[in-house]
């Protein structure tokens, strides 16, 4: 199948006073249409900034794209002018983000908040705009669509503001949503209902999804095809189910392994993966996880592993083989 | 909201009271009014006692903030010094409209002195405060989109030497440069003194002309000082998660600056700006003086120098009543750029 997103050894930094920050160290996936792919890893792994620099919403300075490419729609969305992105922004490609609190502008109703990138991107007429408005508010679950749209965002709880967020994403239709750990900061029931959401508007229009959380739990239930994150590498990519039974990286063993379940005894305490991830400002070296690998042997000192197949839809980026313990071969 | 208006209103009647006393016991220890009156020869003691109870300056502090504040036409005053109170008072009090008379413009009435003055200083500053407003709204903007750049820096350097400057420098240094050597090289030349050339007359390209460099000195300070709270409210501003959501929304730039952001940096340089204001009635002290223009900041130096009470006080309740009626209308205008803030 034509992937709808492909993206190729993306490098992205960041230059600060205390040196470079090596937040993203040349990863390279691909986004098939209609299909969910989710993102996982820890805090600081690099899936936002990752998923920032594709969308040109990294700040320059102190950020900087070294390298990679990004093709959609035959253009590379790395080199587009600041004109041509904007056209791409908002219409092919849309965004939601973590804080629902804090993303949407606080002095503006959420009916221009809604109505402005229908104008921009659809030529809608303010009318139009307003109607359509109206109608993707209903379909978020928003009641009473028409009044609200004269309210300000403070008048919306956590949830609802949400739920706004993913009405301006999908009010032009995109190709694409990247939803950059949109249930974070909503508690577990939102969560729940956001998700739910978010797969449904999906189903109805064939839209491929980029799910970026680091909430293990949450990828079983939606994604296609999962890449796991850790300083800035990929070092596992594959079907959700494959990953779930056989995961091949030591750290995402870690991963899997340190999910609380609810068929464990209680009083047993939660499992943490050993140590914690290197310093971004060291240039990278070697294997990424070795200081917090149990398995690791000298090579991962040397070198990072590249990543290798496993099957035909799972690949890794390890020395070791996980079921026998031995490095690998070549 | 207009509940909140009275209120705040009745909330600025005992805060001006206040003002008024203290000013009141400051002024009395201002100076001697009489001192100066006879010109250059000193006032001779029995003159000086007729004076004082012409004035009302014999009476106690209390009395004559009392009769400055209601008036002394319901009493009866002693102005042939027999002991004798026959006199009806004259005055009506500044409660009721009456500000007094000048003690040294020959008895003229306070609110005449003032408002032949007023219209100056209006023009001055309003012309001063816009240029300070839409330079420094242009520079601080440009300043903080190109964050680190060339010219930011250049920007904030000149800014921070403007900022760091008195204005009587920059006045004389002006005065310098545009009238002195430009005549010197044969170039055209700025006025420097007066509102227009008595010559000519007073002709509206005539003020224009003699407004150029005072308002040039005036803005070149609050200019650099507004550009640099406006370029950091503005980075500030820049990096909030709802700018990025209106990026992530492929807005034009230029929407996402003067609506999304503008809008939210505009609390606080409303603020600023509402605070300032007021001050505008007070003139420009030093500007005023070093250009001979006949403004408030002028007349307010002249009295005070003399010891004129009614002037001076009249000069300075108008600019505190100005101080709190602007403190409103900054909250009503608050109320109405951030949908977040309600009064009740």
């Amino acid at each position: 199948m034509h992937p709808l997103l492909a993206v190729n050894n993306l490098v992205t930094q960041f230059v600060i006073p205390e040196g470079i920050v090596y937040a993203v160290n040349g990863i390279s996936f691909r986004v098939n249409p209609g299909e969910t792919l989710a993102v996982v890893g820890e805090s600081g792994c690099g899936k936002s900034v990752s998923m920032l620099s594709l969308m040109g919403l990294i700040p320059t300075p102190p950020g900087k794209i070294v390298s990679g490419e990004a093709i959609y729609d035959g253009k590379n969305l790395l080199a587009l002018k600041d004109e041509e992105m904007e056209k791409i922004r908002g219409k092919e490609i849309a965004m939601v983000f973590q804080d629902p609190m804090t993303s949407l502008n606080p002095v503006l109703t959420i009916g221009k908040q809604i109505t402005e990138a229908l104008i921009c991107h659809l030529g809608l007429t303010t009318a139009e705009a307003r109607e359509r408005a109206i109608n993707l508010l209903d379909m978020v679950g928003i009641p009473e669509a028409q009044r609200r749209l004269e309210d300000y965002p403070h008048q919306f709880s956590g949830g609802m503001r949400q739920r706004v967020m993913i009405a301006m994403a999908l009010s032009c239709e995109p190709n694409l949503l990247i939803a950059d750990e949109p249930t974070t900061a909503l508690d577990v029931t939102i969560q729940a209902q956001i998700v739910e959401l978010v797969l449904r508007l999906k189903q109805q229009r064939n839209m491929a999804v980029i799910w970026i959380t680091h909430d293990l739990g949450v990828v079983a239930g939606i994604a296609d095809r999962v890449n796991v994150m850790y300083a800035g590498l990929i070092v596992e990519e594959a079907n959700v189910d494959e990953l779930y039974e056989s995961p091949n990286h030591p750290y995402t063993r870690g991963l899997l392994g340190s999910l609380p379940r609810i068929d464990r005894r209680r009083d047993r305490k939660l499992i943490a993966i050993p140590g914690s991830p290197p310093s971004l400002l060291v240039k990278p070296k070697g294997c990424p996880f070795r200081s917090r690998c149990p398995i690791g042997k000298e090579v991962c000192q040397m070198e990072a592993p590249k990543l290798r197949n496993v099957s035909e839809n799972h690949r890794v980026a390890c020395w070791i083989d996980i079921s026998s313990g031995e490095q690998i071969s070549g | 909201m207009i509940r909140y208006i009275i209120h705040r209103i009745l909330q600025g009647i005992p805060l001006l009271f206040f003002i008024s006393i203290i000013l009141f016991l400051l002024m009395m220890n201002m100076g001697d009014p009489i001192a100066t009156m006879g010109g250059r020869t000193t006032t001779r003691p029995a003159d000086r006692e007729r004076l004082k109870r012409q004035f009302g300056l014999d009476k106690p502090i209390l009395v004559q903030y009392v009769y400055w504040l209601i008036g002394n036409d319901w009493t009866k005053i002693d102005l042939d010094g027999d002991g004798i109170a026959e006199t009806k008072g004259q005055r009506h009090g500044i409660l009721r409209g009456d500000f007094g008379y000048s003690l040294v413009n020959r008895g003229k009435p306070v609110l005449n002195v003032i408002g032949e003055r007023l219209p100056n200083t209006l023009i001055l500053m309003l012309a001063a405060e816009l240029v300070i407003i839409l330079g420094s709204l242009l520079v601080g903007v440009y300043s903080a989109l190109h964050q680190y750049s060339f010219t930011d820096h250049f920007i904030t350097t000149l800014s921070f030497i403007g900022y760091s400057m008195p204005i009587f420098f920059i006045a004389l240094l002006s005065m310098y440069i545009f009238a002195v050597l430009f005549k010197r090289w044969g170039l055209p030349y700025l006025p420097t003194v007066g509102m227009f050339d008595p010559q000519i007359g007073k002709t509206t390209s005539q003020v224009l002309l003699h407004m150029i460099l005072p308002v040039f000195s005036i803005s070149a300070i609050s200019l650099a000082a507004y550009s640099r709270y406006i370029r950091s409210t503005m980075l500030e501003v820049m990096n909030q998660d709802y700018i990025r959501t209106a990026k992530a929304k492929g807005l034009p730039k230029r929407q996402i600056i003067y609506i999304h952001a503008l809008k939210n940096a505009s609390l606080p340089i409303v603020t600023v700006i509402g605070l300032d204001l007021p001050l505008l009635l007070g003139g420009a002290v030093v500007t005023e003086r070093i250009f001979a223009w006949p403004g408030m900041g002028r007349l307010f130096l002249d009295h005070v120098e003399r010891a004129d009470l009614p002037v001076v006080m009249g000069i300075l309740m108008l600019i505190s009543v100005a101080v709190v009626v602007f403190q409103i209308l900054t909250d009503i205008v608050y109320a109405w750029l951030d949908p977040r803030i309600r009064y009740y």
